[in-house]
């Protein structure tokens, strides 16, 4: 893993920054490590591993890139976990064997322009018709779009207003009526791309709906669960670059008390961020309730990786802010994990929950 | 203590508010996107006399105190983090001039400048030599009526667009920072080379530069104050215009607040606008007072510099470390207030963000506004 790393991806970080260029060498290094199957047991041609290896997986890889992390990490989790965890026998075998083999990179199409943290609110339609659903709507910061050969879509399928009458439907690209919309030009993860995903008049058989109608929402939010392990793992790649890069820096001139006191203080935020996350790893990989510790972990670890990226890059000075230093780039990188897959005041809000219940 | 404005300090910050709405905020997010130098903007300060605010009157200007400079700087900012810098280091390259000149050089340097004829810029800074000013290996040696210079100079803010440049050098290499000389390059008779620097985290319109000096002339008569007297003032500089780096933090920081306050109270989530959210109102209220905080110290630090207050360093060094640190963590929770628009460009305060980052390294790292408010209190 850290060979692929270090010797495949890192050396493309840079330029897939620079060029707001999709990393494909990396993604096809990646997929011949078997490395887009990590959760889907060998039956379906992953390999089966756990939460633990998964999270451990991504941060070897955001610590090389960034980019290239989010757009395994959104595969692996949320783009490909929902069909093993509610797939039917059949869709399991139909999609799984495709996504772990990285012949499809899969996708998650919840958030629309008015439904972000109170995604419950979505507006995008599935009406029922003879052979299945037909789709519209307008999905927005929607990860790997226009790459992904698999999108998670979901759609409102029921009168109901809230989180009961959501469903969540498998949607291959190419399908006609589904097409991308604006790919934003962003402040970081320039190499993974992030934009509107369109929907009009797009027919989605029976066959791919995934989990019973209604039970989207679900869906959703058991996905996110342990998606959120995954962004934990990628905020710990980005803050132990920033760690080592600062190591590096203060190697390499003389160092003052105060840089040992603040070298010291990123070292021991990114061990407890550590153990949070691999602790949520663990009781998923075990089956227990993780919900409270996976959101405190994403809370705790993207907080962590962008405090440290924005030390390390005051421990580098002036020349850390020049494009193609690490410096910068982990500090424009590290804010989109605050953000995404629940803004860290969404995980406040699910922490706060947990504990009063 | 005087909490007040002049007449006059409104009247200029009116001015500028009108112009920078006019004409310096649509032009913001393309400064960013291309990184160009804003000759345009630079123009439109020149004629509107804002490049005249680092410049008393009888030297061609329209006010010389810190206070009138800091409120411009700060309202610029709000727009534009890129144009408050052509004030910023208008300021800190006639600092010099203004603190160390004879009469007779101010007189022939400051008027081209306070006119905005020419930009300056203050060159300090080099590769081996950040932090550490006393280590610098740029060297000028005299031969009769003038000095040759050869060296280099890194991360010069305009250094490739400045017509006057104010260049430190060892003038006795043996003497450590006791050999350290200031010098008045213009650019027609003591021409430098300068590369940009590309693809910066922000202030991507301001250029950032190396300055070659290879064998350039400059006459005796530029030379500012006393031989070995330059690093006293280059410190004397910095403490004068670090107010001004706190002054354009706030900038960043008012600016990005003034976005991120419209946006929670226009966007609906739970049905409800986010302002709503307890929350999302202690974000604000602890934004809204940092900002607070951070203005009241830098104006008070642009108050001791018009002063020549004995503790002006200290007030200065802690004005930069405090509004800087307090811009950066202010424009990151702005992005947050926005959540995934806050980090797309089509949205302002992502820019605010990777412009704030600066404010915290250059004219001093906030490491060494530590050492030198830490110096100060155990002096």
């Amino acid at each position: 893993m850290r060979e692929l790393a270090q010797g495949t991806v890192q050396p493309l970080a840079e330029e897939v920054d620079r060029d707001h260029r999709f990393p494909v060498e990396a993604l096809k290094a990646a997929a011949e490590a078997g490395l887009l199957g990590v959760l889907i047991p060998p039956e379906y041609g992953g390999a089966g591993l756990d939460a633990l290896a998964f999270a451990i997986c991504i941060e070897e890889l955001a610590q090389a890139c960034a980019s290239t992390a989010v757009i395994v990490d959104v595969h692996t989790s949320v783009g490909s976990e929902p069909i093993l965890l509610f797939g039917t026998e059949e869709q399991k075998r139909r999609w799984l064997p495709r996504l772990a083999s990285g012949e499809l990179l899969g996708a998650f199409a919840l958030t629309e322009p008015a439904a972000g943290s109170d995604a419950a609110s979505l507006q995008a339609s599935a009406r029922r018709t003879g052979a299945g659903y037909v789709l519209n709507g307008t999905k927005v910061f929607i990860t790997n779009v226009g790459h992904a050969g698999l999108y998670v879509v979901f759609a409102r399928t029921g009168p109901d207003e809230k989180a009961a009458g959501v469903s969540a439907f498998l949607v291959p690209a190419g399908t006609p009526g589904l097409r991308v919309g604006q790919v934003f030009k962003k402040m970081g993860l320039n190499g993974s791309p992030t934009g509107e995903l369109v929907l009009e008049d797009v027919a989605v058989p029976q066959e791919n709906r995934l989990g019973a109608e209604g039970q989207g929402f679900t869906v959703a939010m058991r996905a996110l669960d342990s998606g959120r392990i995954g962004i934990s793992g990628q905020a710990l790649g980005i803050a132990q670059a920033a760690v080592d890069e600062s190591r590096a820096v203060l190697a390499g001139r003389g160092r003052e008390q105060g840089d040992d006191f603040l070298l010291a203080d990123m070292a021991t935020r990114l061990e407890t961020a550590r153990l949070l996350a691999y602790h949520a790893a663990w009781l998923c990989g075990l089956g227990r309730p993780f919900t409270r510790q996976a959101s405190m972990a994403k809370l705790h670890c993207t907080d962590t990786a962008m405090q440290l990226a924005l030390d390390a890059l005051q421990l580098a000075g002036e020349e850390g802010t020049a494009g193609g230093s690490p410096f910068e780039r982990h500090v424009r990188d590290a804010k989109a994990l605050q953000i995404y897959e629940g803004s860290n005041q969404v995980q406040r809000i699910v922490i706060a929950r947990e504990v009063l219940r | 203590m005087d909490f007040e404005l002049t007449e006059e300090q409104v009247a200029i910050r009116d001015t500028i508010r009108e112009l920078v709405q006019d004409r310096v905020a649509p032009r913001a997010a393309e400064i960013d996107e291309k990184a160009e130098y804003p000759k345009d903007i630079e123009k439109l300060f020149a004629e509107n006399g804002i490049l005249g605010i680092p410049f008393p009157e009888q030297y061609g200007g329209i006010s010389g105190s810190s206070v009138t400079i800091c409120m411009g700087i700060e309202e610029i900012a709000k727009a534009c983090a890129t144009s408050s810098l052509i004030l910023a280091v208008q300021a800190l390259g006639s600092y010099p001039i203004l603190v160390a000149g004879t009469e007779e050089q101010k007189k022939r340097l400051c008027p081209p400048l306070a006119s905005g004829e020419k930009v300056a810029a203050y060159a300090l800074s080099e590769t081996g030599s950040g932090s550490d000013a006393a280590a610098m290996k740029t060297r000028a040696k005299r031969y009769g009526n003038e000095y040759v210079l050869n060296g280099t100079k890194q991360f010069i803010t305009s250094g490739s667009v400045a017509g006057t440049l104010v260049v430190f050098a060892q003038t006795d290499a043996e003497a450590d920072h006791r050999g350290i000389s200031a010098f008045v390059l213009e650019r027609e008779t003591s021409p430098w080379q300068a590369s940009k620097l590309e693809h910066k985290l922000g202030i991507r319109g301001s250029p950032t530069a190396q300055l070659v000096f290879e064998d350039v002339k400059v006459p005796a008569a530029n030379r500012l104050g006393e031989e070995g007297a330059g690093f006293k003032l280059a410190l004397a500089v910095l403490d004068r215009s670090r107010p001004g780096i706190g002054a354009q933090a706030l900038g960043i920081a008012e600016g990005a607040f003034d976005y991120a306050l419209n946006y929670v109270k226009d966007r609906q989530q739970f049905g409800q606008p986010i302002s709503t959210f307890q929350g999302i109102q202690f974000m604000l209220a602890d934004i809204a007072t940092q900002i607070e905080a951070a203005r009241h110290l830098v104006f008070r630090a642009a108050t001791k510099v018009d002063a020549k207050a004995p503790d002006l360093t200290k007030i200065a060094a802690m004005a930069k470390l405090f509004a800087s640190d307090m811009a950066m963590k202010v424009t990151t929770d702005c992005v947050q207030l926005l959540g995934g628009y806050g980090y797309i460009s089509d949205y302002p305060v992502e820019r605010m963000m990777r412009d704030a980052k600066i404010t915290q390294i250059y004219e001093g790292t906030n490491q060494i506004q530590r050492v030198v408010i830490a110096r100060a209190l155990l002096r």
